[in-house]
């Protein structure tokens, strides 16, 4: 069972054990003691919550934390307070949620934690899809081996209904084949996030090692990001297609 | 205690309401006509001085060059993204407007920016809310539409600081409605919140939880509501007019106005009759008569209701939820009575939608049940906390004209996101940046918030610069950036140039304006009234000359009161109400014998059988109006 009080006094830095407005011994966010919303201090989603470095996520506890939080932190309470207290409520809640919408997601929830590992991820965004469409770069798109003739193929299609649709033309067996092809992509995004969720065990398990006093290589660290970045490439690229074929369809 | 009263506030595009906690339940605040509602109509009466709702209506058709409604629909945009309202709507702009200027409105020959008219209604709400309280009202709740993008909420809010108020919360409506049914149902479960108002519609999906409204997504159209039913009635009605008679009052504001008032009628009726007869009176004397059946209006605003399905769709695809699980459906807004309006959301989540509360007011209720909660909370709105979303992405502009998202759409706010930046040459000072909002690729399609310059960079090697901007939307939906450069740790001065919205430096000004227009508006009438009341006595004295009564004065009196007549008449031509008040004080006192010598002949000329009129006593009280003598049989 988790404790407000207990999850967030892991946050706390050493200096800022006591509350500014009581001066209570007091939970990192807010103050148990007076409930006056507390200076806010950088620290990484996962410590925000009191959290491991761990991926398997138990979302309903996290969403009741949130809720309990959120009627401590939240911008409404202190309304009637000083400017200062204004300002950091707003910066704590607006910590709160950009944590919570990180952590709830299984995919941002692992890129987050990728990121904090160091891992720059491929930037696989449409955006940057358009942006190297647009200055005319190549952009380093890795397409997974297992796809590629697949998605030479769809791709070719896809460019032909775009065609069609311009003219006005109608081809339903073509327009049926692409849907079939979607759904067919759809499960294996997923698939893919089933494999997501087995190498969290694997990288939850190994962070339980480490913490049990088997410290983990760093190689063996790196081997198991890689894993989790290669899942997440090939998934946000089938998602990528997913999206293209939709539009397609759509319009 | 009475000065922490915060008021709740529905600033409504076609009308306004304001209400307040009283106990455990919200309620409204009527005008001093005794109506809840307040028109969001604003009109300058023949002195110039602002009329604010149902007194503004009659300018409407009488001057409508000197009268505004549906304001809000111009509210944070520019005159490039106007053009389709000016097509329907009466709004006269300003003449002298420059690009990139904030748009202004000719009512007469003034000009007014639409935060500023807005600020005339809210200025209407806070009197009402200061008579009923008979104390001032300083601080509100507003509430603006779910969809309203970053400039459009800037615009309410500047909007209630030109008219006084301390604007503490812009909620967003359809949450504001869930916040006052909810507060006798607190139950848990998924509600959607269908709010089709007068220009604005919105659709919300809010997971109810043990007292916490947390918006999980939120879509809409801020330019399709009643007034684009109106207005296709009346397209038609202008049609018929000019193919039929070959009248064209398509350029005659007073005929466009009746048949408005005809068509907005009948279209009310028809949401609980079968069929209306419209009967407008055109210029030329013919009528315009025309039946319209509920199947056939029900046929013709299709294509308009049939647009807020798309928004509904996407609600519930970003929320990840089917039409079946949600739990219950509320309907917000005066449009929602039209009964196919009903049928179409009926089907669109396969529940029968809840409409205990008035569409009108639910608004209103549920801002004054935040302004509650704002204010401390009582037992009634003990444990309720809003967590609402942001409607729209927010970007940046990248290389090659595209939107990089930073904030995605339905994320609780306050959100943030922090991006990085550094510098492309040597010793660069600036590094220019582009706020777009909007769910579009490319930075041209999406709306554009504002251009910042980070400014003072401390001169280093290109690249080697690392500027951390904090890009935050705070619990009103309203975006605050700030800029550090991580190397020297120096903060970025940044020069915020809105692109839809006036500086704070304008709304300053407006401020000011507004008080010194107070004064001045007191002053006109003041001098007006002072005015009315001499020429009332100078005539009182011209007919008292030609009385008998005159006859019996003494040179010396009557050259008295010649001397007071002349000085009146003088001061009667300047501005100082003072001076004239004065004079007619002076004339009033000198003229007493004359006026007890009136009486005295006016009642002995009655006994000599003589009726009152034609004895002609001078003037009686009189009560000026309009109409014609009346008729008696």
């Amino acid at each position: 069972m988790t404790n407000l009080a207990t999850i967030t006094a892991k946050a706390a830095p050493e200096q800022t054990q006591f509350c500014w407005s009581c001066g209570a011994r007091r939970a990192v966010h807010f103050c148990e003691a007076c409930g006056k919303v507390q200076p806010p201090f950088p620290v990484d989603y996962f410590t925000f919550f009191g959290l491991p470095r761990k991926l398997n996520v138990d979302i309903a506890s996290l969403e009741k934390d949130f809720y309990q939080l959120s009627r401590k932190l939240h911008p409404d309470l202190s309304a009637r307070a000083g400017n200062q207290e204004q300002e950091w409520s707003l910066q704590q809640s607006s910590l709160l949620n950009d944590a919570y919408r990180t952590l709830k997601d299984p995919v941002k929830r692992t890129q987050y934690l990728l990121k904090l590992e160091g891992v720059e991820l491929e930037e696989q965004s449409k955006s940057a899809t358009e942006k190297a469409r647009s200055t005319g770069e190549v952009k380093k798109q890795i397409v997974p081996p297992d796809l590629l003739e697949e998605v030479f193929e769809l791709n070719m299609q896809l460019e032909e209904l775009r065609t069609q649709k311009k003219m006005g033309e109608d081809d339903p067996a073509l327009i049926e084949e692409v849907g079939r092809q979607k759904l067919e992509l759809e499960e294996k995004q997923e698939a893919l996030l089933r494999e997501l969720q087995d190498r969290w065990k694997m990288w939850d398990g190994m962070i339980q090692r480490d913490q049990n006093g088997q410290p983990v290589s760093d190689e063996e660290r790196r081997q198991e990001r890689d894993k989790m970045v290669d899942v997440l490439n090939r998934r946000n690229y089938i998602r990528n297609l997913v999206r293209d074929v939709s539009e397609v369809l759509e319009n | 205690m009475a000065s922490d009263r915060i008021v709740g506030i529905d600033l409504g595009t076609t009308n306004s309401l304001v209400a307040f906690m009283q106990g455990e339940s919200p309620v409204v605040i009527p005008g001093d006509d005794g109506s809840n509602l307040v028109p969001s109509v604003v009109a300058l009466d023949e002195n110039n001085l602002p009329v604010v709702g149902n007194a503004a209506r009659k300018y409407l058709t009488e001057t409508p060059e000197r009268a505004v409604y549906s304001i809000k629909r111009l509210m944070g945009r520019g005159v490039d993204d106007v053009q389709e309202e000016l097509r329907f709507f009466p709004f006269r702009l300003a003449e002298d407007l420059q690009a990139g200027e904030v748009l202004r409105i000719k009512l007469g020959e003034k000009t007014f920016t639409p935060p500023e008219i807005s600020a005339l209604i809210l200025r209407q709400l806070r009197r009402n809310a200061e008579r009923f309280f008979g104390a001032s009202v300083t601080k509100a709740v507003i509430t603006v539409p779910a969809y309203f993008n970053d400039a459009q909420r800037q615009a309410t809010k500047d909007a209630g600081r030109i008219a006084g108020i301390e604007v503490l919360r812009l909620v967003n409506e359809p949450t504001a409605a869930s916040l006052a049914y909810g507060l006798d149902k607190k139950q848990n479960g998924i509600v959607a919140v269908y709010d089709l108002g007068g220009g604005t519609f919105d659709i919300s999906i809010l997971k109810l939880h043990d007292g916490i409204f947390e918006v999980i997504a939120t879509s809409g159209d801020t330019h399709l509501g009643g007034d684009d039913i109106d207005n296709l009635l009346i397209t038609i009605a202008l049609d018929d007019t000019l193919g039929d008679l070959g009248l064209d009052l398509r350029r005659n504001g007073e005929a466009v106005q009746a048949i408005r008032n005809a068509v907005i009628e009948a279209k009310i009726a028809l949401s609980s009759q079968p069929s209306v007869k419209l009967d407008v009176e055109l210029p030329g004397g013919k009528r315009y008569l025309r039946e319209i059946t509920r199947e056939q209006f029900e046929q013709l605003i299709q294509p308009i209701i049939d647009r807020t399905v798309g928004p509904c769709k996407q609600a519930l695809k970003d929320a990840g939820l089917k039409p079946e699980q949600i739990d219950e459906v509320v309907l917000v807004g005066g449009s929602t009575r039209i009964p196919k309006v009903r049928v179409l959301v009926k089907e669109l989540f396969h529940r029968e939608p809840h409409t205990d509360l008035n569409p009108d007011e639910v608004v209103a209720l549920g801002a004054a049940v935040q302004a509650n909660i704002l204010g401390g909370g009582s037992e009634a709105t003990e444990n309720m906390l809003l967590l609402d979303v942001t409607p729209l992405s927010l970007g940046i502009e990248v290389a090659g004209g595209v939107t990089d998202k930073i904030i995605l759409r339905n994320s609780t706010i306050p959100a943030s996101a922090t991006q990085h930046y550094t510098t492309q040459v040597d010793g660069q000072a600036n590094v220019a940046i582009h706020v777009l909002q909007g769910e579009r690729e490319l930075a041209k399609d999406c709306r554009s918030l504002a251009r910042f310059d980070l400014k003072g960079i401390p001169a280093m090697a290109a690249g080697m610069a690392r500027i951390e901007v904090k890009f935050l939307i705070d619990a009103n939906g309203i975006l605050h950036v700030s800029a550090r450069e991580q190397r020297s740790g120096k903060e970025s001065e940044i020069q915020v140039q809105p692109s839809y919205g006036l500086t704070d430096e304008q709304v300053e000004g407006m401020i000011l304006d507004s008080f010194d227009s107070a004064e001045e508006d007191f002053r006109q009438r003041q001098v007006i009234e002072a005015r009315n009341e001499a020429a009332t006595i100078l005539a009182a004295l011209d007919k008292g000359k030609k009385s008998p009564a005159w006859g019996h004065l003494t040179t010396d009196e009557k050259k008295k009161i010649a001397k007071m007549e002349k000085a009146l008449t003088a001061v009667n031509a300047e501005d100082d109400y003072q001076a004239i008040r004065k004079a007619i004080d002076a004339l009033n006192q000198g003229t007493t014998r004359l006026a007890e010598l009136m009486m005295d002949s006016a009642v002995s000329t009655a006994l000599k059988g003589k009726t009152m009129d034609e004895a002609d006593m001078g003037e009686g009280p009189t009560a000026p109006h309009p109409m014609a003598k009346a008729e008696f049989e």
